[in-house]
């Protein structure tokens, strides 16, 4: 078992994590160049407008320098130059100086340079001596002046500011909410899996009877929980049958171990000639070869049920198994005054274990034989038949007896489970359910039907899937 | 006969070894696969047991380094497990029969006491004719005489008595009946082979003052020249 992760290392580990992870970064970086573009276009546009905007003031104030002289430009730049939020405006000498205009200091070298530009600059009605920032245009008049005109450009940073606040925010914003969300999401996801993990912790201890819940969205998990949870069924009907089985040993076995002991037991205390101890003794050896017999049964069912027995099967013929088992049967069925009827159809191929089949075959026989014996004059028959039908070989044996009622027949397929009837004859109530083990190993199953009257017991096998013919091998040498 | 039995269990072994003992036969015990398989190697036993689970050396593998040694003592393998191919498997490893947990003790003998005379006899030279008193079985004709009179067999019962017959003198179980004569290795529940027996008793028996085939109580069936009666 690994050391426990501390909350935040187990929460960074999970996919949940990983995943909001990604997308908060992929959102970022959408967001800033989204943002960066708008910011981008907005300085550009803002720009622009400046830049027109100067130019239509040069086109107009030369027009009135050309047409007015320099007295209609100065009367026009004054009056401009006071009216509110006016723009820059300067007229000069050649010389560099101060005509008429509303800017007052300048960096030197300003007005000796043409097209726009960004300078920084004195307005005269200010009081303050920090400089602004502003483009510029310089206009070299006929006649020797300069006039420049200007636009302040403190409204396109304050611009870019906000731009750059809202950006920050909304960064902040995204990063938060993602942050939380994806926590919400992974605690959730995290939540349940962890409950999970509780939950099979807490059944692995022994409390088979827990199950996961189902949270009922059918998503990934719930369909988990629910394999978890059949698994569990599974589990619980596997180890309920072990209970039972044990249950079943431990009571059936008791009667014969108890009566071995008895026997013996008394042999001791009363047995006084040499001839009663052997006696006494071969009974007791009798009665261990029973018991031993049970036990061999017992062992050969749970191994069948385990499925453990699959790897031995191979292909072979039913038919021939069947006839085998029937021929053996034949002799005894003679001698308690039945007749055998064999019905076989040839060639039945099947998958599986002949020797299993046969054993099978022979407990069914054996059953027939002993509680088969026909009621109400009807001759004493047992048919044995086996034949094909929609893939599958039907198996039959029939016999004439009183059959078993409806209600019973899921019963006696169960071990040791006798009927009352069959209680007075010697047997241990495993050869039917060792028949349907038999069945199931094969991938078929056990019918018991009415033979009206009596009781047909059908061992229903898959046929095994016909072949094609394998091309024959060419030896290389 | 000495027979070698490889077994951990302590107390199984020393049942066996006492149980052999008194049946007659010689028996020694090596307590894992290792020393088991130096003692088969070097002491000429006529028979092993040899369990499947050992420590040290498994089953299976010790008999397959003996085949491969060419020690050819004839090698009953007894096991607790019980796959449906077990049997098949022990068998390939190069063992010649087997005897799954839990068994009869007069199971094991019989089996062991077949085994020992399977190798008395190489396998070459196995005569076609069995010849037991007056009664004789040809397994070429598959003709049989009793007295000089023929007797007509069906084909199972012809194998029974062949099988009976190749072991004359030793006892014969049920369970090794079905298995040689059937082909089937599971515990015959009723007395199906009792009545292929006698029915196969009252062809070669019926009008003849000394019986052949004898029942052996508690274990099988023997034939024999000699008295109806309680061996073992």
């Amino acid at each position: 078992m690994n050391a426990p992760m501390s909350a935040l290392g187990k929460l960074v580990r999970t996919t949940a994590f990983k995943l909001s992870f990604a997308y908060l970064l992929i959102f970022t970086v959408f967001a800033f160049v989204g943002m960066g573009y708008v910011a981008w276009n907005a300085q550009r546009l803002l720009t622009q407008q400046f830049i027109s905007t100067i130019e239509t003031e040069i086109d107009s104030l030369s027009n009135l320098y050309r047409f007015g002289g320099l007295r209609r430009l100065v009367t026009s730049v004054e009056r401009r130059s006071r009216a509110p939020g006016a723009l820059l405006y300067l007229v000069t000498t050649e010389a560099g100086e101060r005509v008429a205009g509303n800017v007052g200091a300048l960096p030197p070298d300003v007005l000796s340079r043409t097209g726009q530009f960004e300078t920084l600059y004195n307005r005269t009605d200010e009081t303050e001596t920090r400089p602004d920032t502003a483009i510029v245009r310089v206009y070299l008049l006929p006649g020797g002046f300069r006039l420049l005109v200007g636009r302040d450009i403190e409204e396109r940073r304050r611009l870019q500011e906000v731009i750059y606040r809202a950006f920050g925010y909304s960064l902040l914003f995204i990063v938060v909410l993602g942050c939380v969300g994806g926590w919400f999401i992974t605690r959730r996801v995290l939540k349940r899996v962890d409950d999970m993990t509780e939950i099979t912790r807490h059944i692995m201890t022994g409390d088979l009877g827990g199950r996961l819940k189902i949270a009922g969205t059918g998503d990934e998990l719930d369909r988990l929980a629910q394999n978890l949870n059949d698994m569990l069924d599974r589990i619980g009907e596997l180890m309920r049958g072990m209970q039972e089985v044990s249950d079943n040993i431990a009571h059936d076995l008791k009667t014969p171990l108890t009566r071995l002991r008895n026997k013996a037991d008394e042999a001791l205390r009363t047995a006084s000639t040499p001839d009663e101890l052997k006696s006494a003794l071969e009974a007791t050896i009798e009665e261990s070869d029973n018991l031993i017999r049970i036990f061999n049964a017992l062992l050969m069912i749970a191994r069948l049920e385990a499925g453990n027995a699959r790897e031995g099967l191979a292909d072979f013929d039913a038919a021939e198994a069947v006839r085998d088992v029937a021929e053996l049967y034949e002799a005894p069925a003679e001698e308690a005054g039945v007749s055998l009827e064999v019905s076989v159809e040839d060639d039945l191929p099947i998958h599986g274990s002949r020797e299993l089949l046969g054993q099978a075959m022979a407990n069914l026989l054996d059953n027939a034989l002993k509680y088969g014996a026909a009621t109400g004059g009807a001759p004493p028959t047992i048919g044995v038949s086996a034949h094909r039908s929609d893939g599958e070989v039907r198996i039959a044996v029939a016999d004439r007896g009183p059959g078993i009622p409806e209600a019973e027949r899921g019963r006696v397929l169960e071990r040791f489970v006798r009927l009352e009837t069959a209680r007075s004859r010697p047997g241990f109530g495993l050869g039917l359910s060792l028949a349907a083990a038999v069945a199931r190993l094969h991938g078929g199953t056990l019918l018991l039907e009415d033979n009206g009257p009596g009781l047909r017991v059908i061992l229903a096998l898959p046929l095994k899937a016909v072949e094609l013919p394998q091309p024959p091998l060419q030896s290389a040498a | 006969m000495r027979i070698l039995i490889i077994e951990d269990d302590k107390e199984a072994a020393s049942y066996l070894v006492k149980a052999f003992r008194e049946a007659g036969h010689v028996a020694d015990h090596a307590a894992d696969g290792l020393d088991g398989y130096a003692m088969a190697e070097e002491g000429h036993y006529d028979v092993l047991v040899v369990d499947r689970m050992l420590p040290k050396l498994d089953g299976l593998s010790l008999i397959r380094s003996l085949r491969e040694q060419r020690v050819e003592t004839p090698v009953l393998i007894l096991s607790a497990l019980g796959q449906v191919d077990d049997r098949v498997k022990g068998l390939r490893a190069g063992g010649d029969d087997y005897l799954p947990k839990p068994y009869a003790f007069s199971e094991l003998l019989a089996r062991v006491e077949v085994l020992s005379r399977r190798r008395a006899s190489a396998p070459n030279t196995e005569p076609t004719l069995y010849r037991i008193a007056d009664l004789e079985l040809d397994r070429l004709s598959h003709r049989v005489t009793r007295s000089g009179q023929e007797i007509v067999l069906q084909p199972r019962e012809f194998r029974l008595l062949e099988y009976l017959m190749k072991n004359a003198n030793q006892v014969v179980t049920r369970t090794m009946l079905l298995e040689h004569v059937w082909d089937y290795h599971f515990d015959p529940q009723t007395n199906v082979i009792d009545v292929h027996v006698s029915r196969l008793r009252a062809k070669i028996d019926k009008g003849f003052d000394k019986p052949l085939i004898h029942t052996i109580r508690g274990a099988g069936y023997m034939v024999r020249v000699g008295a109806d009666g309680d061996e073992e």
